[in-house]
């Protein structure tokens, strides 16, 4: 069985990916809707890992 | 004013089936519903999710039980797991059998599986609603 070594960003871009797309497609009710949820799910998630990313690193000093 | 009209509730055999395939393979009811677009991306989506999980080396959950946050922990997890269906099984099935080891990739494994089991509920519950009318 292959083994992957991801970063913390890529494992959790991956994360953000996955969890995007399932959310959008079970939560809207149009193709469209879903697309657009989905690419702003998924800004969230990057946003948010961006900014826990720079607090952590302000915190640790 | 007149009272709000409840809707009959849909009989257990329009959304049993759909949601036990939908439970053994990611995607399974949407398929079954004729729901291809959504089936396939649920179902990539899990199966992606999980394989990560596997290629990462995360741990399984056992319901284990003690104090309040072992037993959150462990049984959530394990319930987690299961909900991947016969993806969990076939790996525990083919000996999978990873320890709970330090180290960040194998911890975002283990939530990757726990993870995927989530996702897996989302697209159930979706199947649920579809096949008793409540959503096209």
């Amino acid at each position: 069985m292959p083994k992957v070594n991801l970063s913390h960003f890529e494992a959790a871009i991956l994360f953000a990916l996955f969890a995007s797309i399932v959310m959008a497609i079970t939560s809207k009710r149009t193709d469209k809707e879903r697309l657009s949820y989905g690419l702003y799910l998924f800004g969230c998630f990057v946003a948010t890992l961006i900014g826990l990313a720079w607090v952590m690193k302000l915190g640790h000093g | 004013m007149m009272p709000a009209e409840s809707k009959p509730a849909p009989g257990l055999m329009s959304w049993l089936p759909v949601v036990l395939l939908g439970w053994l393979i990611p995607g399974g009811g949407h398929f079954l519903l004729r729901r291809r677009g959504r089936a396939w991306m649920i179902s990539l989506s899990v199966i992606l999710m999980f394989l990560f999980g596997l290629f990462m080396r995360g741990a399984f959950f056992t319901p284990q039980t003690g104090d309040l946050l072992t037993t959150l922990i462990n049984v959530g997890g394990f319930v987690g797991n299961l909900c991947t269906g016969l993806l969990y099984f076939l790996a525990t099935w083919l000996g999978y059998d990873q320890p709970d080891l330090a180290g960040h990739v194998h911890d975002y494994g283990t939530k990757f599986l726990v993870s995927a089991g989530l996702l897996n509920i989302l697209g159930m519950v979706d199947a649920y609603e579809i096949a008793s009318g409540k959503k096209d």
